[in-house]
């Protein structure tokens, strides 16, 4: 019996660690080091319709137990990513959730409309979150109305469950996550970045070029846990939770703050190996806390409530 | 690339700390033992360092100055400028550093053949990739020339190192060391007495910008790159630059960490 496996709308997943999207370029960046058949699934970087520059450098910055990024959703344009990028991954057994991003409903929707063509796409992450782009990203995600709005229209056109990613960067997160479930989504994701600066001080100014930044890492991970609590009491759609995920059992507290799966985003960045050593390392510490199943553990939760 | 299965790349160990020393204010030497050094060759090649402190969560990027395959070692020189290499620069000999690479590109080296003159220019932290390009360029029996820049006689180091391996002329920005004012105008003034066959350099973007300048057209003149990074494998897309395309002079954005961070002069936007 396959203890980690996890089912999830359009996922039929081995173990619950994702590479979160924008911290593991296309998947062949990390191929060199592991088996990419060993992850849950990978969501590869956010695909726009068109090609995108990104943001002037720098475009990160350490903070304490954390990091900010700018990078201002680089990519080389839908046609690419379906030709080349998606493409490369068939060699390995692992589904692919594929980010999408846009500066327009009309964006979000063309590209959604497509992406699903791709034979190991089996879901669609909708980016209404990236804090770091002058439009689109984030004015859709703090907005309930826009929010659910885009979903629907999406959803209409997406041939693969569509999950959207939730920003931190709002008053009050539940409404806006109701009111996605209620236009139709699949699923969420959350936490995206905070929004956050740093200052050099001999120069003055902002050490990142595009002067603000999202906060990731450790350091915003209570902010996950905490968010996820609130979310998953309110809608009855799965949530892959990711925040500052390091270790198993960072892993375990998403679970038990209401997450289905777990997606890891700046850990890779510190140790290129940890979404492998984290699949290989849950099952001992699941027999400590007497653990059975992942989703016997998610059963658990609900019901605890 | 796929990954074969039972294929083992040795990428990340925690390397053997043999000797740190400071050999300038705020500048380390630090010498690094491991297996790791079997997948080390190419001079301009980075190693990925972890800082001991867990809350430092970003590797930094530092180039090999020098690799002794024979004793599985390797040297890097680095400067304090924050917390990361500041906790790095703490660390004693004895203790293990968390090491991921070699990663880049690295200068081409191999095509260097003897008696080419081959010619060095570094501006002060920029300089230890420089040092195994000179050694290696020195043991194909090529003539070396380095021209090495520092800020004043006071960070001078690796003089004594580079002049055991060929003519070094040395410049200081304040004239207290060698001639007065930055590599360029030395370049300036010795260059016309110079017939380079290669050229590799490292340092600030003003003086790589000089270097880019006087060899645009020149068929083996290389320059290496800095850039902040996180991930250091391409992944993160943190650390870009803009390179021009030979033929169209169209834009593009290559990634500094494996693309670079050594490339062609006349090919990065600087």
């Amino acid at each position: 019996m396959n203890r980690l496996k996890i089912s999830l709308p359009g996922l039929s997943l081995k173990n619950p660690i994702i590479p979160a999207s924008g911290c593991f370029g296309f998947g062949e960046e990390y191929a060199a080091y592991y088996d990419l058949s060993k992850l849950g699934a990978i969501m590869i970087k956010a695909a726009t319709l068109e090609p995108r520059e990104g943001n002037p450098t720098p475009r990160v910055a350490e903070t304490p137990s954390g990091m900010l990024n700018a990078i201002g959703l680089q990519n080389p344009g839908l046609d690419i990513i379906m030709n080349e990028k998606l493409p490369a991954l068939e060699a390995y057994d692992v589904p692919i959730i594929a980010n999408v991003a846009g500066s327009s409903v009309e964006d979000y929707v063309a590209v959604c409309a497509r992406i699903g063509d791709a034979p190991n796409v089996k879901a669609i992450e909708l980016n209404i979150s990236c804090p770091n782009v002058k439009s689109g990203g984030i004015a859709f995600g703090t907005d309930k109305k826009v929010a659910a709005d885009l979903t629907y229209k999406v959803k209409e056109v997406a041939k693969v469950p569509v999950y959207i990613k939730l920003s931190p960067n709002v008053t009050d997160i539940v409404p806006i996550a109701k009111e996605i479930e209620v236009a139709g989504a699949d699923g969420l994701t959350m936490i995206n970045t905070l929004l956050g600066m740093r200052i050099d001080l001999t120069t003055r100014q902002p050490i990142l070029a595009n002067q603000t930044g999202g906060l990731s890492g450790p350091a915003i991970k209570p902010v996950a846990i905490r968010m996820i609590h609130q979310v998953s009491r309110a809608v009855d759609i799965p949530i892959i939770g990711m925040g500052g995920v390091y270790t198993v059992d960072d892993v375990l507290e998403m679970y038990m703050a209401g997450a289905s799966a777990v997606a890891v985003g700046t850990a890779n960045f510190t140790d290129p190996y940890i979404c492998p050593k984290l699949v290989e390392g849950l099952p001992a510490r699941m027999d400590e806390l007497g653990i059975e199943t992942l989703e016997q553990l998610i059963r658990d939760v609900k019901e605890a409530r | 690339m796929v990954f074969k299965k039972g294929a083992s790349v040795l990428k990340q160990e925690d390397m053997l700390i043999v000797q740190q020393k400071m050999i300038a204010p705020k500048i380390f030497e630090l010498v690094l033992q491991g297996e790791l050094v079997n997948e080390m060759s190419t001079p301009g090649q980075f190693i990925h360092c972890k800082p001991s402190r867990t809350d430092l969560l970003l590797r930094r990027p530092i180039s090999l100055s020098s690799i002794d395959r024979e004793n599985k070692r390797c040297t890097i020189i680095y400067r304090v400028e924050g917390d990361g290499t500041k906790n790095m620069s703490e660390m004693v000999s004895g203790e293990t550093m968390d090491v991921l690479g070699p990663l880049g590109s690295g200068f081409p080296v191999e095509e260097i053949t003897s008696n080419e003159v081959v010619v060095i220019v570094g501006g002060g932290i920029g300089i230890p990739p420089l040092y195994e390009v000179a050694r290696q360029a020195h043991e194909r029996g090529a003539k070396v020339i380095s021209f090495l820049g520092y800020a004043s006689k006071k960070v001078v180091y690796y003089v004594d190192e580079f002049k055991k391996l060929g003519d070094v002329i040395v410049s200081t920005d304040d004239g207290s060391f060698g001639e007065k004012g930055h590599v360029g105008m030395s370049l300036d003034k010795h260059l016309p007495q110079i017939k380079a066959d290669a050229v590799y350099a490292c340092g600030a973007k003003g003086m790589l910008a000089k270097v880019d300048d006087v060899f645009h057209d020149h068929p083996r003149a290389y320059i290496s790159m800095e850039e902040r990074m996180a991930c250091g494998v391409g992944a993160c897309y943190a650390c870009v630059c803009h390179v021009k395309d030979e033929k169209d002079q169209s834009l593009s954005m290559k990634k500094v960490c494996d693309e670079g961070p050594v490339f062609k002069t006349g090919e990065v936007v600087l």
